[in-house]
């Protein structure tokens, strides 16, 4: 879409960490009981059910546990509508709720040695044996995020879209030079 | 005098001065120095003035206990007040100002009131401000407060930055002195995550000046070698110039690292608050040292033992040149051996027992110093510094028996375990009346959530007051046991007492808490209150054993049935800056913005606060006033088209085959009958009846709702239907989501309002397609649009949501679009002031918690056919059914005027409590341009019954003004405008 633009084009900041915004991303909520979607998610999202606070994929295509009935399904931007319409359809005889809400998130990247020091500022997580494959759905500061590793120093970082610059701001107020515990 | 020594000093780096300025004079001193060991090498003994009596005040400490040697440190953006001395290590540059006198510190006006002492006793003010009542406002407090006080408030911008940090750990261990690193270590060897937190620069604690051997080798060798082997280990983290402030439940404990402070020009934060969750806390928290009560024991050159000699190992500094010792144990010996090592003169250790023979002093009488037991100080003599002591017997009143010239008095009343954190969550202490001190009880720990104890205490803190109790393998001269000393001597004259301070900071002295004893003052927490004992931003650290066994000796009482006060975090002071963390300047608080915030920000948009999102209030034009701009606005919406951003509305999808049902529960109306493509607007009420929210319902087809709430009520509102579909309906089949931010939407409103949609194209809006509340989906000038139907102004009104990403360039299309039929963006007031006009109701104004449908006249928006809905039944109790309840009217003013907000419609009479009876309150209230009038809302007794009735409302300014009670719906009453 033409006309369609994310939250903060283009925003970056470099400090013990870098932390860049990464514009549209796909993603559709689906409410449902796990055992009764898995299917449609396989066969829609081609992702297995990830377990309780784990993540299958990432960015543009994968799988996220969100709670024991809801799921995150992680596709490109302009999948997502399309894929709401299959899960619909696959799962129409199952009680269920897919929406589309692409556009309700803004996702950032952190990345670097001090990435993990960068959001322990931020959010009660013990970022110390926080593995590949985990997602949090915490708190940034005084905002709801969720996070998970998307490479040894990388970090996905994915909040609503009407605080995006708030929790920018706050991203690289956190990885400012000079600012590192150097605990991890 | 005080003075630096030719040698010596374990901390410091003599090859390198520094340079730092004490009341606008340079001084010098080293890297390794605190402003106190700094002050005191350069002879400045006198550091401030106290809380009451304005008396000259000395260093008394070395460490977190200091009462007295507060400053103000830094300058300007950099200033921050009553920071001690004696934590503040030494950087080249420092900038310090002692505090509480005036004109000078030399030289201060309010010394005055301890000429006097009799003159405040305990509870003094209490006594005397009391009448007349009024000047306690206007005269005593103003006068009280400008004498009294200690630092200065910063007067600009705090120019630092702080952080929070969240670590987690298996163990903490608070203090790095040998007790903490042994306990690190065996936790670390079981492989546990560790966390060292130390408060000071230094690993250690008070061991490397105390002495000992470990193994045959110095306690500072056994120190290194931890510490290094901690430092290599993986799971062990340790940390300096960190405190820890306070322990809470479930392992939670706040941390207080102070990296700026001691190198400002260094990079990053100043302070970083540690938001730890430990599975176990160990507390090695060490002892602080008890000062002694004999009369002048304030006079500066009075110090506590251990600093004596901290001071001169640690920082080559000496206090004075000749030291009168005086103690109850045999600790305090090593401070007459530290200062005879260093060449100075111990002219007499004064020990107030009958009898010294344990190791310490027989090595002190082999060194060749004069021990004097028995003996007591009867009076210290000097003003601004100590000059000599006079001795007295111990057993009597207090008759001097001989006089020694000194000019530094080192005092050690004995010590008492830092129980503070051990305290916080609950863990409780024994009197241990042998050793004279309260101790933690490990049969009464802290305890978690498991039940088990979740802190444990070691090493002195723990009342392990000796090297060899807390370390196998180490070795210290064995120390006999000390003799509790309250008062010196144990007779003193009513004269001694009133010059023994107890504590420093707050001019309390022993005569003061024997007064509230003598008063019928039993608490030590009310004596604490009424004395102020402990109650200095030293929180009593020196004072409070002291404070408590004059108490108890007052009323005739054992120690522990006074007890203590409560120990509260934090344990020292810590900075706001820390408590806030990053939460300051343009992140205090996050800001939402719409995906066309930045429009309105070019727009010139003066904003409103609505939750933490920002809305335009309305879009002032170069030299138009806000309330022309609302005007304005209104004019060219009604009169032409309109825009407005509505994409804070709340908006929460509800599916499932039994959404309906849940609707019908959750609105008062009908929710279930609504056909899909159909809009509907309803009410929510609380359990309790009082209307919470209202919206439009859109029902997208038939197992899907889309409920649109008030930008305030969306997160309520969605967590208010999930608490219900979790708790209550948990086997209905509905599931919810809040898609608010998925979608920006925007008002297109007024009678063009057609003509600019028809202008974009690719969808049928006309009234045929899409009439009056319904809705429609498609691509409207390329974008993919949901157009709703709906009208909160009155006029032919169309909200359309497109995707947030697409929102911007929306607005800019429709903008763009209806530039030729005058289309005028507008704000929040302007969609107030005309729904006023239609007689709409807001969430906030109309309701304020208090008010149920029924007051509003929203009964045809209440279901009489549904059995149930959340507030049926609160509604029906005789208070909700009381005709008196005020019910909700236009009112009209008879001149024209607004009606003041808020004003109160005035009634004959009184009501209970002697005030003037009212009869109703305006709601809402605005100048209405499209009457060219003012207009307003309210809730008025029979309201409904007294149409064309003229009521008086109050004024601001006093006085009345007339309206009268009219329909609500001033504009349209009909509806024709938004029905075409």
């Amino acid at each position: 879409m033409s006309n369609a633009v994310s939250a903060l084009p283009g925003a970056a900041h470099a400090g013990i960490a870098s932390v860049t915004e990464m514009g549209l991303q796909g993603m559709v909520t689906l409410r449902g009981d796990h055992a009764e979607i898995a299917a449609a998610v396989k066969k829609v999202a081609k992702q297995d059910l990830p377990g309780q606070r784990r993540i299958n994929g990432g960015l543009g295509k994968g799988v996220a546990w969100m709670s024991p009935d809801e799921l995150l399904i992680l596709c490109a931007y302009e999948d997502a509508a399309s894929i709401v319409e299959k899960l619909d359809k696959e799962l129409k005889d199952a009680h269920h709720l897919a929406a589309n809400v692409s556009d309700a998130r803004a996702v950032f990247a952190v990345e670097g040695p001090a990435a993990r020091e960068v959001i322990a500022k931020l959010c009660p997580v013990d970022m110390a044996v926080f593995e590949d494959g985990e997602i949090r759905r915490t708190r940034m500061a005084q905002v709801p995020a969720a996070f998970w590793m998307a490479g040894p120093d990388t970090i996905h970082v994915v909040c609503f879209r009407s605080v995006a610059r708030y929790v920018f701001d706050l991203l690289a107020t956190s990885a400012a030079e000079g600012s590192g515990p150097g605990f991890f | 005098m005080s003075t630096r020594l030719k040698s010596g000093g374990r901390l410091i780096d003599r090859s390198e001065t520094l340079k730092f300025q004490w009341n606008d004079k340079w001084l010098r001193g080293h890297p390794g120095d605190t402003l106190a060991s700094a002050l005191l090498a350069n002879d400045q003994t006198l550091v401030g003035r106290s809380f009451k009596y304005h008396r000259p005040r000395g260093i008394v400490a070395s460490g977190v206990e200091e009462p007295n040697a507060l400053v103000g440190l830094g300058k300007g953006a950099k200033f921050e007040p009553n920071q001690r001395a004696t934590t503040a290590e030494l950087f080249d540059g420092l900038i310090a100002e002692s505090q509480n006198h005036w004109p000078s510190l030399e030289f201060d006006i309010g010394a005055v009131n301890a000429l006097v002492p009799k003159l405040f006793p305990a509870g003094f003010y209490y006594k005397t401000f009391i009448h007349p009542r009024a000047f306690w406002k206007h005269v005593f407090e103003p006068v009280i407060r400008k004498a009294a006080g200690l630092g200065k408030a910063p007067k600009d911008r705090d120019a630092d930055r702080y952080e929070h940090f969240y670590a987690f750990c298996d163990v903490l261990v608070v203090g790095g002195g040998v007790a903490g690193l042994n306990a690190a270590l065996q936790a670390a060897k079981e492989g546990k995550r560790v966390l060292v937190l130390e408060q000071t620069p230094h690993w250690g604690g008070r061991s490397p000046v105390d002495g000992g051997t470990v193994d045959g080798k110095p306690v500072a060798d056994w120190i290194n070698d931890t510490v290094e082997a901690l430092e290599r280990m993986d799971n062990v983290r340790m940390r300096r110039r960190c405190m820890a402030a306070g322990i809470y439940d479930h392992g939670y404990v706040i941390g207080y690292e102070r990296l700026t402070d001691h190198a400002p020009a260094k990079q990053g934060p100043r302070h970083r608050l540690w938001r730890i969750r430990a599975g176990h806390v160990v507390t090695a928290t060490g002892a602080i040292e008890r000062p002694l009560s004999f009369a002048g024991n304030d006079i500066p050159g009075v110090m506590l033992a251990s600093a004596v000699r901290d001071y001169i190992v640690d920082y080559g500094v000496s206090p004075g040149d000749r030291v009168v010792v005086v103690t109850n144990n045999d600790d305090a010996y090593r401070t007459a051996l530290a200062v005879r090592e260093a060449g100075l003169v111990v002219p007499a250790i004064v020990d107030a027992r009958p009898e010294a023979n344990g190791a310490l002093p027989q090595a002190a009488r082999a060194a060749g110093i004069m021990v004097k037991t028995g003996t007591g100080i009867a009076k210290v003599q000097g003003g601004k510094r100590v000059t000599g002591v006079e001795l007295c017997a111990q057993a009597g009143e207090g008759a001097t028996l001989e006089t020694l010239p000194c000019d530094a008095i080192a005092m050690s009343g004995g010590w008492s375990p830092v129980v503070h954190l051990w305290s916080h969550t609950g863990g409780k202490l024994t009197w241990d009346a042998e050793r004279a001190f309260f101790a933690p009880d490990p049969s009464r720990a802290p305890v978690g959530h498991d039940g088990a104890p979740s802190v444990s205490v070691v090493g002195a803190a723990a009342g392990d007051l000796t090297l060899p109790a807390i370390l196998d393998g180490a070795e210290a001269p064995e120390e006999t046991p000390l003799r509790p000393v309250w008062m010196m001597p144990e007779g003193a004259s009513a004269d001694k007492r009133l010059k023994m301070w107890l504590d420093y900071q707050n001019d309390v002295k022993v005569s003061d808490v024997q007064l509230a004893a003598q008063e019928g003052y039993e608490s030590v927490e009310h004596t604490k209150r009424y004395t102020t004992l402990g109650m200095a931003t030293d929180q009593g650290k020196l004072s409070n054993i002291n404070g408590l066994a004059v108490l108890s000796d007052a009323l005739g009482q054992p120690i522990p049935q006074t007890g203590t006060t409560t120990f509260r975090p934090p344990y020292t002071p810590i900075s706001m800056g820390a408590i806030a963390g990053e939460a300051r300047g343009e992140i205090f608080q996050p800001l939402r913005r719409t995906p066309i915030h930045s429009r309105h920000e070019a727009a010139g948009a003066h904003w409103e606060p609505v939750g933490h999102w920002r809305r335009p209030y309305c879009f002032p034009k170069a030299g138009e006033s806000h309330r022309d701009a609302v005007n304005r606005e209104i004019n060219a919406t009604r009169s032409g088209v309109g825009l407005l951003d509505a994409s804070t509305l709340g908006k929460i999808l509800v599916k499932g085959p039994d959404a309906g049902q849940f609707m019908d529960m959750l609105y008062t109306n009908m929710m279930s009958s609504l056909k899909p493509g159909k809009c509907r607007y309803g009410l929510m009420c609380s359990e309790n009846g009082f209307l919470m929210d209202d919206g439009v319902v859109v029902r997208l087809d038939d197992d899907t709702f889309l409920a649109h709430t008030t930008t305030g009520g969306a997160d309520r509102i969605h967590a208010h239907m999930e608490e219900w579909l979790q708790t209550e309906w948990w086997d209905w089949k509905v599931y919810t989501a809040n898609v608010t931010e998925q979608w920006a939407q925007i008002g297109v409103v007024g009678p063009k309002a057609r003509a600019v949609l028809e202008k974009l194209g690719g969808m049928d809006v006309s009234a045929e397609t899409l009439p009056f509340m319904t809705y429609a989906e498609g691509t409207l000038g390329g974008f993919d649009a949901r157009v709703f139907r709906i009208s909160f102004s009155g006029e032919l009104s169309f909200e359309i949501a497109v995707p947030a990403s697409q929102g911007l360039a929306f607005w800019d299309a429709l903008a763009e679009a209806g530039a030729e039929f005058g289309i005028t963006p507008y704000g929040t007031e302007a969609l107030h002031v005309m729904r006023a006009e239609k007689g709409f109701i807001m969430i906030g104004d109309e309701t304020d918690g208090t008010v149920i449908p029924q007051d509003l006249g929203l009964d045809w928006a209440i279901s009489k056919k549904k059995d149930d809905y959340i507030g049926k039944r609160a509604q029906e109790r005789s208070h909700m059914t009381d005709p008196e309840r005020w019910k909700l009217v236009g009112l009209e003013t008879l001149d024209g005027s607004v009606l003041p907000d808020g004003s109160y419609a005035v009634a004959d009479g009184t009501n209970a409590n002697g005030q003037g009876a009212v009869q109703g309150r305006v709601t809402s209230t605005y100048y209405s341009p499209t009457l060219g009038r003012g207009i307003a809302m309210g809730l008025v007794l029979h309201g409904p019954d007294r149409m064309d009735e003229e009521i008086a409302f109050n004024t601001v300014s006093g006085g009345t003004v007339k309206a009268k009670i009219v329909n609500a719906v001033f504009y349209d009453p009909e509806g024709e405008k938004q029905n075409v």
